[in-house]
């Protein structure tokens, strides 16, 4: 046994636990007066590759409002990565590390950028009283406020995706009285995240008429030569496409070979993105799919931060052909809402820093409307965005369609709003039904 | 398959009740229920001391199949996903029974399940029943994956954890449920001590190194084998419901894929076969390392010399390298390392080691 190797283990161990050691709370307070971002990254694993330009984009807008702005309102924003390789057990790790502030910065809320980490911190956010939020993506049942006060979903959900996907391909046959009969094929993930559509559209079915045809690919989905001999054989009019990583291009792929149009395969949020036309090649032409996160660099803040930040090398892109992608953008999307949440909250209790309770007060008055929209030089670019104590998700929920045209994405429509009352009743009743579960007493409103 | 050293001795009765022994077990009670309870803050039983008892529990698990029986598994985490929705259905839909009896009860679901996956090792060996029991691996993550019934209908096929209470105290806490974990890895350490000196273990031990013999001097090979599947189940059932509602507070079929299998087997091989404490080494390595590595990162702004993204690339090469020396320098763990850290005047087993 050489000694060698046992001391430098023992020195590794001792320097690990001394590492550990100075886990939270911190000695130091360096950053007293400042406001902590805690950013949870996937950098390595396989999702990797679209977390890297969205970690930039949300990186480059926060460094834009510190170095340009001078802060938010005059505070600065201390941005902490936190490495997750989008596994539930370092995301916990991740939020348990920074829930209570880090080196003197507190912390007013946490994005875990993950479905998984939001469904698995729901329990220890409402004991913590930590803000959790998850724009895009989230628990859809965590839209009633009163019974999830520390869950955000903003801005999104897949129910209101169908419905924004049947309202689309309603504009294309010439409206809701001409859907019946249409045949609409929802290939999906076979995992929570690709089933969630299946209730929804059944709904949504009934309502209109059209045949609603539900087929799984399982995880990952590489071979899928029997789905589209299926939808072949329906004689399919519309695929809806709830893909995930690999399974999207190959879905596309697949499509070109059984002669099915790529310009009637619409795509879901996290089926349209750069990284998910492009690998498909001349065959995702005409490729359609549902954005919350318009792609493009024609927009005023995308301009700023290309001449502020990318050009002044301040840029956490390696790659600037990611500048200006959907994933780019929806970084810079997701760090407006911080910022605009912060905002809201200095009005009401002053330009400092946010403690969590503050931070949960501030998300649910959040109001990004129309003029502020444009004063951020964001407009096109983020739809209006209304929260309240009932609703954590927005008042209005909207996603353009976008069509990839061989190099890159264009977006075919204006925002199109999806009709939060249908299905609000079963939302509400889905939220009921699990704070019974958990014993939860829905909260009166305070504010 | 490496010399249980400690195994063996721990059979001499005088060994056993040693009063070094003794004094060892009543300070790790101390410091399990006394001192980490006062003064873990949330951070570091949250994130550091739960996930490392609950994978060393599963490891314990996998170590009496593999390190005892000399039988494999590549199937850990189906067991743990059994025994997460084995407690999550029991305490959902008969809410009479108290949590400490689900446990029981899901550890016990999950050790029939096991017996039946082991079916075929008594026919195939090696390669192949390693192959076999990968077949419990997919088979589990399909049918919770596919079937909603098991996740009470839940859209995203998740289960959250329900009221977590124990003789009228809510556990729902970071201390609460470190209590949990803390008080099952006690009774079950304490049961699987047990379990290998008692005739089962010796036969079990026999079995592994020479199973022909074994059945010439009258061990019933068969049965003892299954046992030993039905076992190994049993514990990482426990363990697999602690991860789900003591550690995660949610699970779906896929936080126990063949990831955590594989991690699983690792901390039996980096905590060393055939040992009991071995699997919290293990499973401290596992579970720490990664943090570890990080926090030395962030300690020494390594993040200013380098961009975040190759920083935590090399994170996973240093850690990757860190596992091979230790196999090849350390093949028997980190178990029989710390054995020889000890220096030998206060160590009672190492006269004999």
């Amino acid at each position: 046994m050489p000694s060698s190797f046992v001391k430098i283990l023992a020195f590794a161990g001792a320097l690990g636990l001394a590492g550990l050691a100075g886990a939270p709370p911190a000695a130091a307070q360096d950053h007293k007066g400042e406001q902590l971002y805690p950013l949870f990254t996937y950098r390595t694993g396989p999702y990797a590759p679209s977390f890297i330009p969205f970690g930039a984009g949300n990186r480059d807008y926060l460094t834009y409002v510190n170095d340009v702005e001078g802060g938010v309102d005059g505070v600065k924003i201390f941005i902490q990565e936190c490495e997750t390789a989008y596994t539930i057990e370092r995301g916990i790790e991740c939020y348990e590390r920074y829930k209570n502030g880090y080196d003197g910065a507190l912390t007013a809320a946490i994005y875990p950028h993950s479905s998984g980490l939001d469904v698995a911190l729901t329990d220890k956010a409402r004991i913590d009283k930590v803000p959790i939020v998850s724009p895009g993506g989230g628990q859809n049942i965590a839209t009633d406020g009163r019974i999830f006060p520390y869950q955000y979903p903003l801005m999104f959900d897949y129910w209101s995706e169908a419905q924004i996907v049947v309202d689309y391909i309603a504009s294309k046959v010439g409206g809701y009285d001409k859907l019946k009969g249409v045949k609409i094929v929802t290939l999906y993930h076979d995992s929570g995240y690709g089933r969630d559509t299946i209730e929804p559209l059944g709904i949504l079915s009934k309502k209109y008429g059209f045949e609603d045809i539900q087929i799984p690919v399982p995880h990952p989905g590489e071979q899928q030569q029997t789905q589209w001999q299926q939808i072949r054989r329906a004689q399919a009019d519309w695929v809806f496409l709830r893909g995930w990583g690999v399974m999207t291009p190959v879905a596309i792929k697949t499509a070109a070979r059984v002669g099915f149009p790529a310009d009637h395969i619409i795509g879901d949020i996290w089926s349209g993105s750069e990284d998910d036309a492009r690998p498909a090649g001349g065959a995702a032409k005409g490729y359609l799919a549902v954005s919350v996160f318009p792609p493009g660099t024609d927009y005023d803040i995308l301009r700023t931060l290309k001449a502020k930040i990318l050009d002044a090398g301040k840029s956490d892109l390696k790659d600037n052909t990611k500048f200006g992608t959907v994933y780019y953008n929806y970084g810079v999307i997701e760090a407006i809402t911080f910022v605009e949440a912060l905002h809201v909250g200095h009005r009401k209790f002053g330009n400092r820093p946010l403690a969590a309770e503050e931070g949960r007060w501030a998300l649910e008055n959040l109001d990004i409307d129309a003029k502020r929209i444009a004063d951020l030089g964001a407009k096109g670019l983020i739809s209006p965005l209304k929260t309240s104590p009932d609703n954590h998700k927005g008042e209005t929920i909207t996603a353009k369609v976008i069509q990839w045209d061989g190099a890159k994405w264009n977006t075919l429509t204006d925002w199109i709003k999806a009709d939060t009352s249908l299905f609000a009743d079963t939302i509400r009743a889905k939220a009921a039904a699990y704070a019974q579960e958990k014993g939860i007493t829905p909260q009166t409103n305070t504010n | 398959m490496p010399q249980p050293a400690d195994a063996l001795l721990d059979d001499r009765p005088l060994r056993r009740i040693a009063s070094p022994r003794v004094l060892l077990i009543l300070l790790v009670l101390v410091i399990a229920f006394g001192v980490v309870p006062a003064i873990g803050n949330d951070y570091w039983l949250s994130s550091i001391v739960i996930p490392t008892i609950v994978m060393g529990l599963a490891g314990i698990g996998l170590n009496l199949l593999m390190g005892y029986t000399g039988l494999v598994s590549l199937g850990s985490a189906a067991f743990m996903s059994i025994g997460a929705f084995a407690t999550y259905n029991l305490l959902l839909r008969v809410p009479v029974l108290p949590l400490p009896l689900v446990l029981v009860l899901a550890g016990l679901i999950s050790a029939v399940a096991g017996v039946l996956f082991g079916l075929p090792s008594l026919r195939i060996k090696g390669f192949y029943l390693a192959a076999s029991t990968l077949g419990a691996q997919f088979f589990f993550e399909w049918l919770f994956t596919n079937y909603n019934w098991f996740s009470h209908e839940s859209q995203s096929l998740t289960i959250s954890a329900p009221r977590l209470e124990a003789f009228g105290h809510d556990l729902s806490s970071a201390t609460g449920r470190y209590l949990l974990v803390a008080v099952s890895a006690a009774v079950l350490i304490a049961l699987a001590f047990a379990i290998i000196r008692s005739r089962v273990g010796r036969e079990w031990m026999a079995i592994r190194d020479m199973d022909t013999a074994a059945a010439v001097i009258g061990i019933h090979v068969a049965g003892r084998k299954l046992l030993s599947y039905g076992i190994s189940s049993f514990f990482c059932g426990i363990a697999g419901a602690l991860w789900a509602f003591g550690y995660l507070g949610t699970a779906d079929a896929h936080a126990f894929n063949l990831d955590k299998s594989f991690q699983v087997l690792f901390i039996v091989l980096i905590g060393g076969s055939a040992t009991i404490f071995g699997n919290f080494l293990g499973a401290a390595f596992i579970v720490l390392m990664p943090i570890a590595l990080d926090r030395i990162a962030l300690a020494t702004d390594l993040s200013a010399l380098t961009d975040q993204g190759a920083l935590a690339n090399i994170q996973h090469i240093i850690f990757g390298v860190i596992i091979i020396v230790l196999l090849i320098k350390e093949p028997d763990g980190l178990a029989s390392l710390l054995r020889r850290l000890v220096p030998p005047g206060t160590n009672p087993r190492r006269a004999g080691g």
